[in-house]
C-alpha cells in the first residue's frame, strides 16, 4: 500500500504509577491491543509475519513513570482526530493516559530518529543524608570523562549527561537531568544515580520531556 | 497486615524480582469491588504463578460468576516465583489478592484450582503464605473455608487433610449453591461444622470429614461410609446441562504469559473413549455450542480485551459436528482483523483437506500438532485410539504440501502390555513422517516428536493397571533417543522420576496426606516445573511416612479391589469401566460413541436432565420417557 494513503498519528501519553513495573514490550503490546480494542484501522506489515506498524519513542526502562511518552500509529485510512480521541480513550487500559493527538507528515523522518535527548525528574523513596549531594553533583559535571561499565560493555558516561541540577523542597530533593538519546548512546538516570554514588532502588525515576532534534511541535 | 501497608512494601520489593508485573494487578477487566460493602468475599486461587493462572479459564469463569453476584467479590491469588516469595518471608508480608492487596486469610472462601496434582505442595505452600492453618481439622471459623476443583480432585483422596470441601465437576452451578451455604454461615455465625454439613449436601460436593475410609492391613481398602447423613455415597460430579455462553470479559494481562489468548471452549467432553485418557472420561457428556455463539463471542472478546489470538478448544476439535461451518465462518468475518484463530486438538482420522486449507488461510506456520499415541496396530487396539499408519502419513503429506514445515507427533510409552518393538516402531513411524515432509519440502522438513510416558488414572479403563517401572522408562527413552537422532528431528521426552510424582499423586490415598505435607515441610515446590522438582524430598517422605511408593505406582489392582477414589463418581459406572479394560486385554476395540452408546452410565444418572434439554445440545441419545428409557441403550455384555 503506498505510503501516501495511510494516515500517521502521533499520541503523546503519561505513564502512571500503577503500571511503573511494566516494561518497554508490555507497553508495545498494550498499545497494540488499545487499538485493537479502538476498533481502529491499524496498518500491518506485509510478508511472512505481518506486525502492526507502531511504533514507540525511546524506550522506557521498567521501574519508570513518566509524562512525556510518544507512540506513532499508521492507519490504512484516515480518522478525524476528535473521533480518534474518544475511540482511543473508551479502550485504554488503566495506567495510560492521553495528553496529545497529532496527525503527522507521512514523509517526516522516523520518531526514533529525531529524539535527541530526554528529560528526568530523580526523588528520593524516604529521605537520607543527601548533605553532600551537591558536592557530588558538581563533581561528577566538573569531569571531562567518566568511564562506567553497564552489562559487561564499557562507556563513558560524561558526555551524555547535558544537564545536572538539584532542586531542594519542603519534600525533600529532586535530582533533574538531562540525558542524551541515541542509537548505542542513551544516558541512563539510573547510571547517573549509580555515578553519583546513590542505589537506584532507592529512588523513583520519571520521565517529563523528550527533546526532538529540532524545534518541531513536538516539543511542546 | 493492612493493604496500604502490602502495597508500600511492594514499592520496595518489587523491583528486585523477576518480572514484577506478575504481582500487580490493576489490569484491565480486573473487578474491584467496594471490601467493605460487599459482604461475601472469595480468593480464586491458581497454584501456580500469574504466567499459567491467567490461562486458566474455570477460574476466569468462576471469577466472572461471583462477581456478577451483588453481595459478593471474587479476587485472584496466584503462588510467587521463588525470588519474591523468599522476599516476602522476609518481610512478612503475607499472600494477598492482586486486586485490593488483601491477605488470603481475610476471604471468607479459598478456592484453588486444580487441573493437575503436581501442584498440590504449592498448594500447601499458599496456604502457609497466606496464614490459614494447613490441616482442615486445625481451621476454626475465623479461617477461610478452603475449596478446591479441577481434574485433579476427581481423586481428591491425597488432598483430604487440607481442603475442606471439593468440588467435583462443572463449577458454574454448583459456586452460586455454595455462595448461598457461606451467606447463611455467615449472616447467622454458625458453626464450621453446621457449614460443611451444608456443603456435603449439594449436588457435587465432597466435605472428606464425613467419610471414613477403612484400611486393611496390607494398605487397601475394607470401605468407605459416610459418617453424617447429608454426606453423599457416591458423590456424583456436576454437570452443566447446556454450555452457558462462553466468558469474553478476560482480564488482559500487561505481562507476557503462557497463552496470550482469548480460550473459548468449542465443545465440552469427547466420544472416541480412549482408554488412557482421563480428560475424555470424566467431562461426558458431550454438549457443543453454536456456531453462532462461538462467533458472537470472538467478535466481543475482540472488543473487549483486543487479545490477538482466538484458542477454538475442545479435547478433539474435528469431531465438532460444524467444524468446517464454524471455521469458514469465523475465518470470513475476522478476515482484516490480523487475529490468529487456532483450533488444536484436531483428530487425523476426522481431519480433512478442506479444513486444513481453511486453517492454512488464517493460522501462523507454526507447527502443526497431531497425537498418534501408538504406532502399532496391537498397541492402538490396546489403547483404542485406532489410527492406521496410512492415515499418518497421509495426513503429514497433506500438512507438509500445503507449507507446514514442523509436525509435532505426540506419542506415549509404558501402555499396558507394551513391548520394546511396538517402542521401536514410534521411531520408525517418526522418520516415515519426515521422509513425507521431505518429499513436499525438502531439508526444510521438521519433525518434533513428544513422547510422554503412561500414567493410569483414575475413572478410565485403565486404572488397575501399574506405571511402568523408572527403569522400564529410560529404557524405552533410550531406544528413541537412538531412533530419533539427526536432521530433522527432535525428541522432547518427560523426567521418569517426574512421571513417578504424577502416578503416586494421582492415584494415591488418604495416606499419601502425611506424604505431601513432609515433601512441602522439606522444601518441595513448584513440583511441575523441572528446575524445582527433587525426587530425593519426596523418597524421604515417603519414608517419613512409612510408605512404599510403588504401592501406588507399579501395583496391579485387582479388578474387584475397591479404589480409593470409587466414591467419587464421574458419572461413569464401574461395569462400563471394567468391560472396557477386559476388552482392551483382547484388543477389541469400541467406535466412537456417537455412532453407538455404550452405555458408559451417564444417561441413567443424568437422565431426567438430558430429558429437560432433548436435541441436539448433548450428543447422547435421547431419553424420552421413563418407561422407554431403558430400551434406548444397548448393553453389549450380558453380565
Amino acid at each position: 500500500m503506498a505510503g501516501e494513503e495511510l494516515q500517521r498519528i502521533r499520541i503523546k501519553y503519561a505513564k502512571q504509577k500503577s503500571i511503573r513495573f511494566i516494561g518497554h514490550l508490555d507497553m508495545l503490546r498494550a498499545w497494540e491491543r488499545t487499538l485493537r480494542r479502538a476498533d481502529l484501522p491499524v496498518a500491518f506489515t506485509q510478508g511472512f509475519h505481518p506486525h502492526a506498524r507502531i511504533n514507540l519513542g525511546a524506550a522506557l526502562p521498567l521501574g519508570f513513570t513518566s509524562s512525556w511518552e510518544l507512540v506513532e500509529v499508521w492507519l490504512e485510512k484516515g480518522v478525524a482526530i476528535g473521533d480518534l480521541e474518544q475511540m482511543l480513550q473508551a479502550a485504554l487500559p488503566p495506567g495510560i493516559a492521553i495528553l496529545a493527538i497529532e496527525v503527522i507528515d507521512n514523509l517526516a523522518p522516523k520518531l526514533q530518529k529525531q529524539i535527541v535527548s530526554a528529560e528526568y525528574e530523580v526523588t528520593f523513596k524516604s529521605p537520607s543524608l543527601l548533605n553532600d549531594m551537591r558536592g557530588r553533583i558538581d563533581e561528577l559535571l566538573a569531569q571531562e570523562n567518566h568511564p562506567r561499565t553497564r552489562r559487561g560493555k564499557t562507556y563513558d558516561l560524561r558526555p551524555l549527561v547535558e544537564k545536572l541540577t538539584l532542586e531542594e523542597n519542603r519534600d525533600g530533593i529532586t535530582l533533574r537531568m538531562r540525558l542524551t538519546v541515541g542509537e548505542g548512546r542513551t544516558g541512563r538516570p539510573d547510571e547517573v544515580i549509580l555515578a553519583l554514588e546513590e542505589d537506584p532502588l532507592s529512588v523513583l525515576i520519571h520521565r517529563s520531556r523528550l527533546i526532538f532534534r529540532d524545534s518541531s511541535p513536538g516539543n511542546n | 497486615m493492612k493493604p496500604e501497608t502490602i502495597q508500600a512494601k511492594l514499592e520496595h520489593l518489587l523491583p528486585k524480582v523477576q518480572k514484577p508485573g506478575r504481582y500487580i494487578g490493576g489490569e484491565l477487566n480486573q473487578v474491584t469491588k467496594d471490601w467493605d460493602g460487599t459482604p461475601y468475599r472469595f480468593a480464586m486461587a491458581f497454584p501456580d504463578i500469574y504466567d499459567l493462572g491467567m490461562s486458566n479459564l474455570g477460574l476466569a469463569i468462576l471469577y466472572d460468576i461471583i462477581n456478577k453476584q451483588e453481595d459478593a467479590l471474587a479476587e485472584r491469588v496466584f503462588a510467587p516465583w521463588a525470588d519474591m516469595e523468599q522476599l516476602m518471608r522476609e518481610e512478612d508480608i503475607p499472600l494477598y489478592s492482586l486486586e485490593s492487596k488483601r491477605p488470603l486469610s481475610a476471604f471468607d472462601v479459598v478456592g484453588f484450582s486444580l487441573p493437575y496434582e503436581t501442584l498440590y505442595t504449592n498448594t500447601l505452600n499458599m496456604l502457609d503464605m497466606g496464614n490459614v492453618p494447613l490441616f482442615s481439622a486445625q481451621r476454626t471459623n475465623n479461617d477461610p473455608l478452603i475449596i478446591a476443583g479441577g481434574h485433579a480432585t476427581l481423586n481428591p483422596e491425597p488432598m483430604v487433610d487440607f481442603i475442606d470441601a471439593f468440588v467435583i465437576g462443572e463449577g458454574e452451578d454448583v459456586i452460586l449453591e455454595i455462595l448461598q451455604a457461606v451467606r447463611h454461615w455467615k449472616d447467622n455465625k454458625t458453626s464450621r461444622e453446621s457449614l460443611l454439613r451444608s456443603l456435603a449436601a449439594i449436588w457435587g460436593v465432597y466435605v472428606p470429614a464425613f467419610y471414613s475410609v477403612r484400611q486393611d492391613f496390607d494398605g487397601t481398602i475394607l470401605d468407605v461410609t459416610a459418617t453424617t447423613p447429608e454426606a453423599q455415597l457416591p458423590v456424583i460430579k456436576r454437570i452443566v446441562p447446556k454450555l452457558p455462553p462462553p466468558l469474553t470479559n478476560f482480564i488482559v494481562p500487561y505481562v507476557d504469559v503462557t497463552h496470550n489468548r482469548i480460550p473459548i471452549e468449542i465443545m465440552r467432553g469427547c466420544t472416541r473413549g480412549c482408554r488412557f485418557c482421563q480428560a475424555g472420561m470424566i467431562t461426558r457428556p458431550v454438549r457443543e455450542r453454536p456456531v453462532s455463539e462461538i462467533s458472537d463471542a470472538i467478535k466481543l472478546a475482540m472488543e473487549q480485551t483486543g487479545i490477538e489470538e482466538i484458542g477454538l478448544l475442545s479435547l478433539s476439535s474435528s469431531d465438532y459436528d460444524e467444524v468446517l461451518t464454524l471455521v469458514k465462518e469465523v475465518t470470513t468475518r475476522f478476515k482484516d482483523r490480523h487475529i490468529n484463530i487456532s483450533l488444536p486438538s484436531l483428530r487425523i482420522e476426522s481431519f480433512s483437506v478442506e479444513l486444513m486449507d481453511l486453517l492454512k488461510e488464517n493460522s501462523r506456520r507454526g507447527g502443526f500438532t497431531l497425537a498418534p499415541e501408538a504406532a502399532t496396530e496391537r498397541m492402538r487396539n490396546i489403547i483404542n485410539k485406532y489410527v492406521s499408519t496410512e492415515q499418518v502419513l497421509e495426513t503429514a503429506g497433506e500438512i507438509y504440501k500445503r507449507g507446514w514445515q514442523t509436525i509435532k507427533l505426540y506419542f506415549m510409552i509404558g501402555h499396558p502390555s507394551e513391548t520394546l518393538e511396538d517402542v521401536e516402531a514410534i521411531g520408525e513411524l517418526c522418520k516415515a513422517v519426515l521422509r513425507e515432509g521431505r518429499k513436499a519440502l525438502g531439508n526444510r522438513a521438521r519433525v518434533n516428536v513428544g513422547v510422554s510416558t503412561f500414567v493410569p488414572k483414575p475413572h478410565t479403563p485403565f486404572q488397575w493397571v501399574p506405571c511402568d517401572s523408572i527403569k522400564q522408562i529410560e529404557a524405552k527413552q533410550q531406544i528413541l533417543r537412538k531412533a530419533l537422532r539427526g536432521p530433522g528431528l527432535k525428541f522432547n521426552w518427560t523426567d521418569p522420576k517426574a512421571t513417578m510424582l504424577e502416578a503416586w499423586l494421582s492415584r494415591g490415598d488418604r495416606r499419601m496426606g502425611h506424604v505431601i505435607y513432609k515433601a512441602w515441610e522439606k522444601g518441595a515446590h513448584f513440583d511441575a516445573w523441572q528446575e524445582h522438582f527433587d525426587y530425593g524430598i519426596w523418597m524421604e517422605a515417603f519414608d517419613d511416612a512409612g510408605l512404599e511408593p510403588t504401592f501406588y505406582t507399579h501395583r496391579e489392582r485387582p479388578i474387584d479391589e475397591i479404589l480409593p477414589w470409587d466414591h467419587i463418581n464421574a458419572g461413569l459406572t464401574k461395569k462400563f469401566l471394567t468391560e472396557d479394560y477386559l476388552w482392551s486385554l483382547e484388543g477389541r476395540t469400541r467406535v466412537d460413541c456417537r455412532e453407538r452408546c455404550f452405555a458408559c452410565g451417564i444417561l441413567p444418572k443424568f437422565a431426567q436432565i438430558r430429558r429437560d434439554n432433548p436435541g441436539d445440545v448433548w450428543e447422547c441419545p435421547e431419553v424420552r420417557s421413563p418407561k422407554r428409557s431403558r430400551r434406548e441403550v444397548i448393553p453389549l455384555v450380558q453380565v
